[in-house]
């Protein structure tokens, strides 16, 4: 079992002794692999920018004891708008933080791969803050959780809905509110993603539902990974500015 | 459960929050300073308080200063209208081995990682705006690392900081591959992406 290859995006990277790095990957076919890259810290590495968080490569691994090694990496679609544009790769980063956290290693899921290749390109080619959202009302319908949005969970009436309580799972009316308000804009554009009309939401959606739509999507999967994502906090506070 | 002894858990406990010191580290350097005579253990206990009372981050550019400015910004031989922006001190180290950069420093005290929790508001970004509105500044050169969290910083710097003010701004030029740290780019071409560097806008 030596050398393997494989199709996978760098969810992060941490650094290892002097000039190595060790490089996280969400792959196509083998789920989240860690794997070393050698000297890829210094400046005439062969693997230049490659092995940056957000590039989408393809592989040669070495299949070691404890960790993998990079023995090859191709850019498979550079994206060059992310490296550029903070307010892109901040989202970006919310979307690799998600599957670092909910991918596991030796379990692949080709959908999450292809989810995550596919935001990741929308958001370097338009930057349309609606593709957090939208990927993450994928990941929770992928995972099997979703948030009830057409009626109250405590009554069933589906009047005058204007709070969301994500531990409860979903939206509540005026007389049983609890949680955070949401507007009718918000949960509307909610139900068109957990519906899957994708396109629709990243074409209409403007300020204020956008906004209100994207902080409550990071708590969302917050809620449902049962922590805090630190690119969603500073994201938040940037955009806040 | 308290394996060891409570000064030798609290001790590992401190070493463990050091940067790249992982818990195992950690009990290995706790059980080698257990074993080594009083006296070197002293030593670097002095050379953790004396640095901590005597060297801080200069007032005016964050670099490492003994008072209250650094010694670039003290030197009075130095150009006032050029501002070289970067990552950590030690990239200054770097920088000066080349000779060629007679300008300023401002240090950023780190890079934007948003993975990490860095955003601009955790880094000396704010300070870099209020000297060029009060200083006489011409140029900066946005220096940080060749790497996607150095360049998504300066984009920033570039687009959303510096665009109200009246002056050049340069980045390092080529020669430089991308994805590296500064520090490991020899003299060489450091100085010669320095002399070419070019405009961002
Ligand atoms: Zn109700
Ligand atoms: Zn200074």
């Amino acid at each position: 079992m030596a050398l393997y290859r494989d199709d996978g995006v760098v969810l992060r990277t941490y650094r290892l002794g002097e000039a190595d790095r060790i490089v996280v990957f969400y792959t196509r076919s083998h789920g989240k692999v860690r794997a070393v890259a050698k000297g890829v810290r210094r400046t005439k590495s062969k693997f230049g920018a490659r092995l940056e968080p957000a590039s989408i490569v393809h592989l040669q691994l070495y299949e070691g004891r404890n960790l993998d090694i990079v023995t090859q990496a191709e850019s498979v679609g550079p994206l060059p708008q992310l490296r550029t544009d903070l307010d892109r790769f901040g989202r970006a980063s919310v979307l690799l933080e998600v599957i670092d956290q909910i991918g596991t290693e030796g379990e692949p899921d080709p959908m999450l791969f292809k989810l995550l290749t596919g935001a990741l390109t929308e958001l370097d080619r338009a930057g349309n803050p609606m593709v957090v959202p939208a990927f993450v009302a994928r990941v929770l319908v992928l995972e099997g959780v979703q948030p009830l949005l057409e009626a109250c969970v405590h009554c069933g009436t589906e009047v005058d809905l204007v709070a969301i309580d994500l531990s409860e799972g979903g939206v509540l009316c005026r007389e049983h509110r609890r949680g955070e308000p949401i507007s009718n804009g918000a949960r509307a554009v909610f139900e068109h993603l957990f519906e899957g009309r994708v396109r629709q939401v990243l074409e209409a959606t403007s300020e204020p539902v956008a906004s209100e739509v994207e902080q409550m999507a990071s708590r969302m999967i917050e809620q449902h990974i049962e922590r805090r994502l630190k690119s969603s906090t500073v994201l938040h506070q940037h955009l806040a500015t | 459960m308290s394996a060891y002894a409570k000064p030798v858990e609290i001790l590992i406990d401190e070493l463990g929050r050091l940067p790249g010191i992982g818990p195992k580290s950690a009990q290995r350097i706790a059980f080698h300073l257990l074993k080594v005579d009083r006296v070197d253990a002293q030593r670097l206990a002095d050379a953790i308080t004396v640095m901590k009372d005597t060297v801080s981050f200069c007032d005016r550019c964050f670099n490492i200063a003994e008072g209250a400015n650094c010694e670039i910004c003290i030197d009075p031989k130095r150009d006032d209208s050029v501002i070289c922006v970067v990552e950590e001190p030690k990239d200054i180290a770097a920088i000066e081995k080349t000779g060629a950069f007679r300008g300023r420093y401002h240090v950023l005290q780190g890079a934007i990682n948003m993975l990490e929790g860095i955003g601009p508001e955790q880094l000396k970004i704010k300070e870099l705006a209020l000297r060029i509105a009060a200083e006489d500044i011409s140029e900066v050169i946005l220096c940080t690392n060749p790497n996607i969290e150095g360049e998504t910083t300066a984009a920033f710097i570039a687009t959303k900081i510096l665009a109200p003010f009246q002056i050049n701004v340069t980045r390092l030029a080529s020669g430089l591959p991308v994805g590296g740290d500064l520090e490991y780019a020899d003299e060489l071409t450091l100085g010669r992406a320095l002399e070419g560097r070019q405009a961002v806008r």
